[in-house]
């Protein structure tokens, strides 16, 4: 029997219109309502998230001031803080989130093409949020064994939730693993196979080239996490030695021998790094299209970023052992890893040369959306120098555990995605609700947020330098640890509170503007691509009306001489003197 | 074709440059059904699952102090009293697994005939296959816990020798389970005929899992029964 391509299909039988609140709302097999479910699951698990650093920092700030936390509800704060933060917020938001919403509506279909798959997905992530919540009910507590969970601390007695703690954290990875595997599918097919008429691989727009090769990293880079997560529960419940060499705990032989901890480390970074791309890769994608949209720029060299996003999706799977420098492993290993680690810069710096070759000239709107993108610019190349210091083994290996780390990893995974994710919320929550944001109040959050984030930041690499270690409760009487470190680290407790307050902006900014905010009409930022030309906003289910649409020219048609719009949409048919060929697509647009 | 010329689409080159314009092309990567291109991608995800199951075998058999048991004695069978023969029941499992695959296949091509009995009943003679492939684990798996073999431990050697064989071959037995509980509910609809109007695609899709457990037991075989 022929295959008939969705785009050719008829749809009349295809709507059924879901009615009652539970299936509207609830048990919604809608793409747009699954996407604000996960979004909305993912942010306020990570204000948890975020309340175990405010608590962290006072301690570390203040230590002998706050009696919040103890030296073990530290430990346990720091790995729920981490593991929260990368898995449960960053990536459930940018695919479950943003994927869900942007991939059927950019494509020009009407669903993911397994809705029900879909809704599974979405409930069960909110299941493994809810067992990882749990844990912090549960005797012992959390478990505080790091957000990378190295054996044998992780098992071994004494480790700050080693009783049951650490089994729902295992468990709540399986079900999330499930979770995302079962979106993943969805998100993947649908980019290649739902796509609109005329829409080819090489018209989407930046964000689903992100959002799909992330989506493919996670399909491949979870398995090790799975495949770690059921040895370690093996492990810990039936007593095999997978991760366990012969040891002692508490001056007793332990029933374990054998093991390699250091296969874990090797299994986790295996899925590890690829994850630090599943989180910027979607990011690099959405950011490339609020920097178009707002610069009423083409993207400077899109073929360039589709395969620079290739790129590092495919390096990220051979540069898991630079987290392991001082693991122990083979010192050859660290040649090797420091080799492709630097290679990887190469195309991550030619994104950025293109974002900022963007801006160049460019109609430059400074609205919200756009200021965070551009703050993304400047945090996303700070976190990404500091990268290059400790890709090679020499540098890292005095640096490693240091707070040098933590501000590298934050200023790369933390605050860059977190900006965008900003970036990206003020840009589509028109899209989403038909009301624009109030832009005082995001400029507000804006410059509180970015200039907040440098004050928490930059004197973290100084403190590294000094030699502060990382994951410590409290400094104590440390020789080599001048008093100004103290000081110091007051300060970035008070820039952390700070932060942290000044998000309430962005909530009070969400809320108000439902009820009060401007009617955005469809399109309001006049851009190209599909989801801005829905008949209805937001758009109703099956997205499309009677028709789906037809795409005659790529995704970045801005600014166009002798088009009496300063951009094309994707479904506008017509030669304008500006060609598709992908020949030309590197040549910016001319425009007064 | 018409609506592609409208949407400014030439047609495809040869060689290589014609990969990437079949892959850029208008509309759908691969011209096959959204479950198929889903299966596929599925499988691949899979695949690392089972990779990661199997390195991480070889690196605790490497790591571990201990000798690791002999496979070609701990798998022996003797029948009726006879010198026990290495490997027996666990090539006879192989055996029927692959016998199992050719079923599939004829299933697949009844299937693309529109015979719904025949693609029926070879499904269900798979999934019979299946059912006892996993009977005859479930006899390997007592035999050897009446011998002594337990995740933690086993009598003659490496502990990591049970953790391994538990694991890897239980997490298979599970997806053969699960493709014979498929297969049974991927059958019961070809004879109801609820496939008439979509087409038997699913029919090769279920296949396809099929076939991707048979090749996962085959790595198995190879690189912990032989090694």
């Amino acid at each position: 029997m022929a295959y008939v391509p969705l785009a050719d299909q008829d749809h009349e039988h295809e709507l059924h219109d879901p009615h009652t609140f539970i299936t509207k709302y609830v048990w919604s097999q809608d793409h747009k309502v699954i996407a604000i479910q996960y979004g909305g699951t993912a942010i306020l698990v990570g204000l948890v998230a975020l309340g175990l650093s405010v608590m962290m920092r006072l301690q570390l700030g203040f230590p002998d001031t706050f009696s919040l936390i103890d030296p073990s509800s530290y430990y346990q704060a720091v790995t729920m803080h981490g593991m929260i933060m990368v898995v449960y917020l960053l990536t459930a938001l940018f695919l479950g989130g943003f994927g869900n919403y942007l991939i059927p509506l950019m494509c020009g279909a009407r669903d993911m093409v397994f809705p029900f798959l879909n809704m599974l997905s979405f409930w069960f992530y909110l299941l493994s949020v809810l067992i990882l919540l749990s844990s912090f009910f549960v005797t012992g507590g959390p478990t505080g064994a790091g957000w990378t969970l190295y054996p044998p601390q992780t098992i071994t007695p004494g480790t700050p939730g080693h009783e049951t703690g650490i089994l729902l954290m295992l468990i709540s990875l399986g079900v999330f693993i499930v979770a995302f595997t079962m979106g993943g599918l969805n998100y993947v097919t649908t980019v290649l196979q739902a796509r609109s008429r005329g829409l080819t691989m090489m018209r989407l727009p930046l964000s689903v080239w992100g959002i799909l090769t992330a989506t493919v990293l996670g399909l491949f880079a979870f398995p090790a996490l799975l495949v770690s997560a059921i040895m370690m529960t093996f492990d810990l419940m039936l007593g095999t030695s997978f991760f366990m060499p012969a040891i002692m705990a508490a001056g007793e032989q332990l029933d374990y021998n054998g093991g390699s901890p250091i296969l874990f480390q090797h299994l986790f970074w295996f899925f590890g790094h690829p994850e630090v791309y599943i989180v910027a890769l979607p990011a690099f994608g959405l950011v490339s299209d609020v920097l178009s949209t707002h610069a009423r720029k083409n993207i400077f060299g899109y073929r360039m970023m589709v395969w620079a996003i290739v790129a590092i999706g495919g390096l990220s799977f051979v540069v898991w052992a630079h987290h392991m420098y001082v693991s122990g492993m083979n010192p050859y290993f660290g040649f090797f890893f420091a080799t492709t680690t630097l290679i990887i810069a190469v195309p991550t710096a030619l994104k950025v040369y293109n974002w900022v070759l963007t801006l160049w000239e460019g109609d430059i709107r400074l609205n919200t959306p756009m200021l965070f993108a551009i703050g993304f610019i400047f945090t996303f190349i700070h976190g990404g120098l500091t990268g290059l210091f400790l890709g090679n083994v020499v540098i890292d290996l005095p640096l490693s555990d240091t707070y040098f780390v933590v501000a590298h990893f934050h200023m790369v995974m933390g605050v860059s995605p977190v900006l965008v994710v900003f970036a990206a919320l003020y840009h589509w929550y028109p899209k989403m609700t038909g009301k624009m944001m109030n832009e005082t109040l995001g400029k507000l959050h804006f410059w509180c947020t970015f200039l907040g984030t440098y004050a928490i930041y930059l004197p973290m690499h100084y403190l590294g330098f000094l030699g502060v270690p990382r994951r410590y409760y409290a400094m104590g009487s440390t020789d080599f640890i001048p008093e100004s470190a103290q000081a110091l680290n007051a300060n970035i407790t008070l820039a952390a509170l700070f932060v942290a307050t000044a998000q309430v902006l962005f909530f009070i900014n969400v809320f108000w503007s439902l009820k009060n905010g401007k009617p955005s009409g469809g399109n309001p930022w006049g851009a190209t691509t599909l989801e801005w030309q829905t008949p209805d906003t937001p758009p109703k289910h099956g997205n499309w009306g009677k028709d789906l649409p037809v795409v005659h020219r790529w995704a970045y048609d801005y600014s166009v001489p002798g088009y009496p719009q300063d951009f094309i949409p994707q479904n506008v048919a017509g030669d304008f003197g500006v060609s598709d060929d992908h020949d030309h697509d590197d040549a910016p647009a001319k425009h007064a | 074709m018409s609506e592609n010329v409208a949407s400014g689409i030439a047609a495809p080159r040869p060689g290589l440059p014609g990969l990437v314009d079949d892959w850029s092309s208008d509309k759908q990567t691969y011209h096959v059904p959204w479950g198929k291109a889903m299966m596929w991608i599925f499988l691949v995800s899979d695949t690392f699952i089972f990779s990661c199951f199997l390195i991480g075998y070889m690196t605790v058999r490497m790591s571990t102090a201990e000798p690791w048991p002999l496979p070609s004695e701990v798998f022996a069978l003797s029948f009726f009293g006879s010198e026990p023969i290495p490997l027996i029941l666990i090539a006879i499992m192989t055996f029927i697994l692959i016998t199992s695959s050719g079923t599939m296949a004829l299933a697949v091509n009844y299937g693309y005939r529109k015979d719904k009995r025949m693609a029926a009943i070879l499904m269900l003679v798979t999934a019979a296959f299946g059912a006892s492939f996993v009977g005859m684990q479930v006899f390997e798996w007592s035999k050897l816990i009446a011998e002594g073999v337990r995740p933690w431990g086993n009598p003659w050697g490496a502990p990591q020798f049970g953790s391994v064989f538990f694991m890897v071959t239980g997490f298979h037995g599970l997806h053969v389970t699960a493709g014979v509980i498929y297969l049974c509910i991927v059958a019961r609809k070809v004879i109801r005929g609820d496939y008439d109007k979509k087409g038997y695609e699913i029919v090769e899709i279920t296949g396809l899992y099929w076939h991707f457990v048979d090749l996962v037991w085959v790595f198995i075989f190879a690189f912990f029964y032989l090694w």
